[in-house]
């Protein structure tokens, strides 16, 4: 029945299709909360049961994933420069993260004299917590997310930026000027950027009309031309639209050219100078899971999730897919740009990013007031 | 009258409270970006410098001083030690005012030779110099083709020298070792192998958007400020200056030779990083010539086992990788020089770094000095 709906709503049939569509989004919530709660008055069991499984599946995911993109993208950096990466410990180098991650967790985890003790420790759980929780309500596949919310997209940015917090705090609390300028970098720079992906995120909430990422995924079944990247119809600009938000994802998970709080070559290692050991490894992972949720997000938002390209075969396979090529895209970009400069990265955003993404927002709603009724 | 201000970054100045919300940031001996143990305490205000004060001497050798206590000869392997990335140009300048000193006639095709390996050498050391200078804009992956193309070069130059790094191959009156026909054919293939590797890095770098921004209009140094500090090299040719010390004082075979002198006006990142790479295609024109001028011959003169040039007092400049690299020498007709004193590049163009780098940020002050191509044991000697 969901289906006929839908593609009742993708036909020429818009005002009763979008109808249909509207109050069948309600009826799923209404049956979303009911479910909750039962949930809460019988099944006792279930929930904690599903909160461990998530637990123990995100880390597992994000654990296992940030180890071998590490891996990853040093063969990648190595191939980009025609050298060939890891290659000692493990065949290929595939043990090379076990041997990394025992190295960081051997080392002594020093606090330097005169920083905030309590600060510098909460700083590295405080980083990577926010990128766990994401994880929650990430659409892997039609089945496959541990707590689907109606303000699931909500969740992610709104935990997303508390990463920001996480990175003052660190630079603050070592007491090291390196540290402190790169935090204050940190924080300008992810002001500046959240403000083009969340009016990028609205543009697209506009079309959508829900916060729901499963929704949101399953209103691009069928065919890669009902992804919302290329639905120009309601917005003629969302080729840009998905620039921009790839863009900012760059700049929100402090990666390369965007890597101001880390700036090796000018701040040192910026507001992780003084970490070393598994705290520093910890700052690595979020980095890494930071990029995973980004990437999940925009494979969400714009690529049509776990759809498949020619409607048939969907499935979490595609989802991965689509996400480790924005991965690969994202370390493409590290290996061949150099960093831009600070204030050109404040520039580009207040600048250009943010009056166009303004833009987009204000076409759209056009679009979607008169264009399609 | 209420003019517009231009809309530029904020001034270090534009603050009520300049000289109190200042601080000194340490960067160096050991910073990523001075490549070596170059210290610069900066007094900032926000990430803007205020004044640059360079902190030199951590690698001080006394070269000049052992010069004093060694025989004319002994003295040679210091100099690929002084700028060790320019070997060839300061053993050049060593045995060549030695040579002036004593009279020793080169036979030509040690100068040739000379030539050949000299540019060679400028070629490695501008291609080290362009992997570092865009690892400090924060590209990695250019610095490793570069070291790749630079590999190539310390091969040919191992092959004559036998060494890769500090050759220390001429010698008073000609050179250490002569060159093989493969050497000649293997340095020619070269030559069009890095013209073709010339422009993929224009294409990867030069074109490159983020380059240009972090490079044009940054950092600029006029040719007055090269007046007054001495700047010499691609410094004062990217202000605009014409001056190669190849064209000025002519030694060697350079004369013969056909090249351009390089100059932009801008005296930005910019203009110096274009007239590295074209010195590199210019290097390479002057290789090719030589290859095909070099003739048969002697490739060492009849020199005395123990040298004693008559005294005197004598000069010698040569354009090296960095500028103008002058010795003088003064002897008292004995075996040991009485005074060695070396003119090193590097040392001037460091001393305009603080005037040219106040009010800069951060970011650009390291692309400023990453442009200026520092070799810190030719600042301390």
């Amino acid at each position: 029945m969901w289906l006929r709906v839908q593609r009742a709503a993708r036909s020429g049939r818009q005002p009763a299709g979008r109808l249909a569509l509207r109050r069948a989004a309600a009826l799923r919530s209404a049956s979303a909360l009911e479910v909750l709660r039962a949930n809460r008055e019988g099944l006792s069991m279930v929930e904690p049961a599903r909160l461990l499984m998530f637990l123990l599946g995100s880390l597992v995911f994000v654990g296992l994933n940030g180890a071998y993109l590490v891996w990853a993208e040093r063969k990648l950096a190595a191939r980009f420069q025609r050298r060939l990466g890891p290659t000692e410990v493990g065949p290929a180098g595939l043990l090379q993260p076990v041997a990394d991650l025992i190295k960081l967790l051997a080392k002594q985890s020093l606090v330097p004299p005169g920083a905030d003790a309590v600060l510098f420790r909460l700083a590295p759980a405080l980083v990577i917590a926010p990128a766990l929780v994401a994880f929650a309500v990430l659409p892997f596949g039609p089945e496959l997310t541990a707590r689907p919310m109606p303000l699931g997209l909500l969740l992610v940015l709104a935990f997303g930026s508390i990463n920001v917090m996480a990175l003052l705090l660190a630079g603050w609390a070592s007491r090291n000027k390196y540290a402190i300028i790169g935090a204050a970098r940190v924080v300008s720079q992810n002001v500046a950027y959240e403000i083009p992906l969340l009016l990028v995120v609205i543009t697209l909430l506009m079309i959508t009309g829900t916060m729901d990422l499963n929704e949101i995924v399953r209103q691009q079944a069928g065919g890669f031309w009902h992804w919302n990247l290329f639905r120009i119809t309601a917005n003629p600009l969302m080729p840009v639209s998905f620039v921009i938000f790839f863009i900012c994802l760059l700049a929100e998970a402090n990666r390369a050219p965007f890597d101001m709080a880390e700036a090796e070559s000018e701040l040192v290692a910026g507001a992780f100078t003084e970490y070393a050991g598994i705290r520093f490894g910890l700052f690595f992972l979020a980095e890494y899971a930071n990029v995973l949720v980004g990437c999940s997000l925009a494979t969400a938002l714009f690529f049509g999730g776990w759809q498949s390209p020619w409607g048939v075969g969907s499935g979490v396979g595609w989802f991965l897919l689509k996400l480790y090529l924005l991965v690969f895209t994202v370390m493409w970009v590290r290996w061949t740009f150099p960093r831009i400069q600070f204030y050109g990265l404040l520039n580009l955003s207040w600048k250009i990013l943010i009056p166009i993404s303004l833009g987009t927002l204000l076409l759209t709603s056009l679009v979607l007031k008169w264009v399609r009724p | 009258m209420n003019h517009h201000s231009p809309t530029v970054a904020p001034a270090p100045s534009s603050g009520a409270n300049v000289g109190q919300e200042t601080f000194v940031l340490n960067l160096g001996p050991q910073h990523p970006a001075t490549h070596g143990v170059l210290r610069l305490k900066l007094t900032m205000d926000g990430e803007y410098i205020l004044r640059a004060e360079p902190v030199c001497g951590y690698v001080h050798r006394m070269h000049e001083k052992m010069g004093e206590n060694r025989t004319w000869a002994q003295f040679l392997p210091n100099t690929s030690r002084i700028d060790y990335l320019s070997a060839m140009h300061y053993t050049h300048a060593y045995v060549a005012v030695v040579e002036r000193a004593a009279q020793i006639q080169v036979p030509r095709r040690a100068e040739f030779v000379r030539v050949i390996t000299s540019e060679l050498n400028r070629i490695s050391s501008h291609l080290l110099w362009l992997g570092t200078f865009l690892l400090d804009l924060g590209a990695f992956t250019p610095f490793l083709y570069a070291f790749q193309d630079r590999e190539q070069i310390l091969d040919l130059l191992e092959r004559v020298a036998g060494a890769r790094l500090t050759y220390c191959y001429y010698r008073f009156g000609g050179l250490c070792a002569d060159v093989d026909a493969e050497f000649l054919s293997r340095t020619r293939d070269f030559v069009g192998y890095m013209r073709r590797r010339l422009d993929l890095y224009h294409k990867l770098v030069t074109e490159n958007v983020i380059v240009r921004k972090r490079l044009v209009g940054i950092g600029v140094v006029d040719a007055e400020m090269c007046r007054r500090y001495g700047a010499t090299g691609p410094v004062l040719r990217g202000a605009g200056v014409a001056y190669d010390v190849r064209r000025a004082e002519p030694y060697s075979v350079y004369p013969e030779l056909d090249f351009k002198i390089p100059t932009y006006p801008e005296g930005d990142c910019m203009a110096r990083y274009l007239v590295r790479m074209e010195e590199i295609e210019q290097s390479l024109r002057i290789v090719e010539q030589a290859l095909d001028l070099i003739p048969e011959g002697p490739i060492q003169a009849q020199v005395p086992r123990a040298l004693k040039p008559p005294p005197g007092d004598t000069c010698m400049a040569v354009e090296a990788a960095r500028g103008r690299f002058m010795v003088r020498v003064v002897s008292d007709g004995s075996e040991v020089p009485y005074r060695i004193k070396l003119r090193t590049p590097s040392f001037a163009n460091l001393s305009l770094f603080e005037e040219a780098s106040r009010g800069l940020l951060l970011p650009d002050a390291l692309a400023l000095m990453g442009s200026l191509d520092l070799v810190i044991p030719d600042i301390d000697r």
